[in-house]
């Protein structure tokens, strides 16, 4: 049977690889994808607790985080062909300046 | 219809003001003159009014809307006719008309928009001083007191191109302004410690009290009251400005000598007389003032050799004695000598005008002389106007100026009655010394400027002879409206103006002895004609049979002589005391503490928010990792903060 601390120690997991993800990957796209496993990792948290504390509050703020990553995805990948058009890169580093 | 009254000038401003550049001269005279001559006539059928109501009830009121409204604290801009202000709007209509009707000729040479400006500023003073003596409480009054400040300013330096003018103009406004300082500050307290600004309300609260024995806060009201006082009406040691103010056009010293702005501080005592009267040592100040400055611009006004000067240190000199009967407690007899003061004046300056007109701005008396055959009407109209202010018998001068003599006697003030009773030979000796110097013996003017201008001399044109022959018979009838009891007459003025300036008699009060004996009257009237008298034969004796002695006696007593005639060096010392340590202090402290302080905190400011922006900037390097980790950073340190505590 698993226990509380399986499910929270597996969500610190992916969100520290979450985390690696956007601070080391060098495509937009891969820190995109970092931020959903981020999310995801505390989605399960959420889940957890509900499960544990027989409420159905987690579930409910999972949905509205589903619905705003959908939203932040749309919007995220929007930007980045936005900006790939500009510099033909996809590398973050590039992004520096405001001035197109 | 009060409020007509003052209305009436201030319309001939606007149009004389707004409609300026199109009017013809004429027009523009006939409007100002005209203006006031029907407010004259609003106020005589209003004083007519007055007069047919019972003695004890002589009072309108005319509430025009309310001024301010804040809870219980109610200000109507309102109006109240009563005896005082009734004599108030007769002198500054009456008198104001007739220097309108002078100075439409006084004035005839100005380009006509300078002419119209002039009128324009003429009614305005007219307007603000109907204002300030018709003003039932003391915010309607503080307007017209400041407009008539403002006004003076605009004459006085009227022909600002002049540096002296421009000069005096300003004077005569700081010089105000101080006074106007003590005048607010005792309204406020006023109004804190009685919680009403209306002159009915604070007198009807007072009279309730005992006259203050040690000083106290009716004493505090009564003496920042009178130090405001000082400053519009030319009072020790805030005189300064008056003298000064002869730059200004003839017309507009008669103005503000006879009509307006003087007298108004003794409308001020006249109108707080309850105030006053329960404040003795105040009284005795106001009284000591009074006669002390009455004293010393006599003096002054024996010496000086301008005949504008001359009238302008007589104006002062009477104002004094204004004070000192407000200050005895001889209120009727202070406002008497004000309304007779406003006649003879008035004349005084206008037939000086008349004199300087003539020899095209010759002021100097040294440079006159034997004008008496070629200007006759100035001369007789102008011995009128001397003989009412030395105090001949018979004539305006000797009523008013010996009932407030003989109410100094009677009320035990002897020292000051003396220095009254000197004043008068001064005040006799140097009108008649100007009397002399200018009309009589043999012509002195330069005898180039005389083949230049005045190979003819005219007299005065209808439109200022008839000012003055109108004034000249106020001269000799003025005093008749109230001949003192002692000669038989009825002292009409007085009984007419007691239920304004009716005040309860209290025990240990510096009131006028009523009581005292016909008999005494008598002796000191002769005593004062005799002054009088006195005074013109040493003037006569000395300007007209020996008139070297002058120059002897100058140049025998050099050091009072200069003292005297360079004003008692008073300007000198208070540019020396008050004038250059403030600009010192402006240019040395203050200017500096503005560039440093006040500009280095507002310049500081900028150059805090640029540097500091210049070290942030290097936070927003625009690298998303950066921003990425702090953001994370930032999150943990918050959990950990919650972890921890």
């Amino acid at each position: 049977m698993a226990e509380l601390n399986h499910y929270l120690i597996l969500s610190g997991i992916l969100f520290t690889i979450g985390t690696a993800g956007v601070l080391l990957r060098r495509n937009v796209i891969t820190v995109l994808l970092s931020i959903e496993v981020m999310l995801n990792a505390v989605n399960l948290t959420f889940i957890a607790f509900g499960r544990f504390l027989g409420s159905s509050d987690g579930q409910i703020i999972v949905f509205f985080v589903i619905t705003v990553a959908a939203a932040e995805a749309a919007v995220g990948l929007a930007l980045v062909i936005a900006l790939f058009r500009h510099v033909e890169t996809l590398n973050p580093d590039a992004f520096r300046q405001l001035r197109g | 219809m009060l409020f007509w009254i003052p209305l009436l000038p201030f319309l001939g401003f606007l149009v004389n003001n707004f409609g300026a550049r199109r009017l013809p001269k004429k027009a523009v005279g006939a409007v100002a003159s005209g203006a006031m001559f029907v407010a004259f006539v609003a106020s005589v059928a209003s004083v007519r009014a007055l007069l047919s109501l019972p003695a004890e009830e002589r009072e309108v009121t005319q509430t025009i809307f309310t001024w301010i409204g804040s809870a219980d604290f109610q200000v109507p801009l309102g109006l109240r006719l009563d005896p005082l202000s009734a004599v108030m709007i007769l002198v500054v209509t009456g008198i104001g008309f007739l220097i309108h009707l002078y100075s439409t000729a006084y004035m005839v040479e100005e380009e006509p928009h300078e002419y119209a400006r002039y009128f324009a500023y003429l009614n305005l003073f007219a307007a603000f001083m109907l204002l300030l003596v018709l003003g039932e409480n003391f915010l309607v009054l503080f307007v017209g007191w400041e407009g008539v400040g403002l006004c003076s300013y605009l004459l006085i330096g009227f022909w600002y191109k002049n540096r002296f003018a421009a000069d005096a103009g300003k004077k005569a406004f700081i010089v105000n302004r101080i006074g106007d300082v003590a005048f607010i500050l005792g309204v406020l307290l006023a109004f804190t410690q009685f919680g009403s600004v209306n002159f009915k309300e604070l007198n009807g609260l007072v009279a309730g009290f005992r006259p203050e024995e040690t000083f106290g806060v009716v004493s505090a009201i009564a003496l920042l009251l009178f130090i405001g006082a000082t400053g519009k009406s030319a009072q020790v040691p805030l005189y300064v400005w008056l003298p000064d103010a002869m730059e200004g056009p003839t017309p507009v010293s008669a103005l503000i000598h006879a009509a307006t702005m003087v007298t108004a501080g003794v409308y001020l005592i006249g109108r707080n007389a309850v105030i006053f009267a329960h404040a003795p040592e105040v009284m005795t100040i106001v009284a000591v003032i009074g006669t002390a400055t009455a004293l010393w611009a006599g003096a002054i006004g024996m010496v000086q050799n301008d005949i504008k000067r001359v009238l302008a240190y007589s104006t002062v000199s009477q104002l004094g004695y204004m004070f000192m009967a407000m200050g005895v407690g001889a209120y009727a007899a202070g406002i008497f000598h004000l309304f007779t003061h406003a006649f003879f004046k008035a004349l005084l300056f206008l037939g000086s005008g008349a004199v300087i007109h003539a020899l095209a701005g010759e002021q100097d008396l040294r440079r006159m002389g034997g004008l008496k055959k070629e200007l006759p009407i100035t001369y007789w109209t102008f011995l009128v106007g001397a003989l009412a202010i030395a105090g001949v018998p018979g004539l305006a001068g000797f009523f008013s100026k010996d009932e407030i003599l003989y109410r100094t006697f009677a009320g035990g003030h002897m020292l000051l009655w003396t220095v009254g009773a000197m004043t008068s030979l001064m005040t006799a000796f140097y009108m008649f010394r100007l009397v002399f110097l200018a009309f009589h013996g043999e012509r002195r003017t330069d005898p180039e400027a005389a083949h230049a201008h005045h190979t003819h001399l005219h007299d005065a044109p209808p439109a200022m002879a008839i000012p003055l022959i109108i004034l000249a018979i106020g001269s000799v009838l003025a005093g008749y409206l109230n001949v003192p009891a002692a000669l038989g007459g009825s002292a009409f003025l007085e009984h007419f103006l007691e239920p304004s300036l009716h005040v309860p008699v209290v025990e240990g009060m510096h009131g006028a002895a009523d009581h005292a004996s016909h008999g005494l009257e008598m002796a000191l009237m002769i005593v004062s004609s005799l002054i009088a008298i006195g005074g013109i034969g040493v003037a006569a004796f000395l300007y007209l049979k020996r008139p070297t002695i002058p120059d002897e006696m100058a140049a025998r007593f050099p050091g009072v002589y200069r003292f005297l005639l360079n004003k008692g060096y008073i300007d000198e010392l208070y540019d020396a005391v008050v004038v250059q340590p403030i600009k010192s202090l402006s240019e040395h402290v203050l200017w500096k503490a503005d560039a440093r302080v006040i500009d280095g905190a507002v310049n500081g400011m900028g150059q805090i928010v640029a540097e500091s922006g210049e070290v942030l900037r290097h936070i927003q390097s625009g690298s998303l990792r950066m921003y990425a980790v702090s953001v994370l950073f930032g999150a943990v340190m918050i959990v950990g903060y919650y972890l921890w505590s």
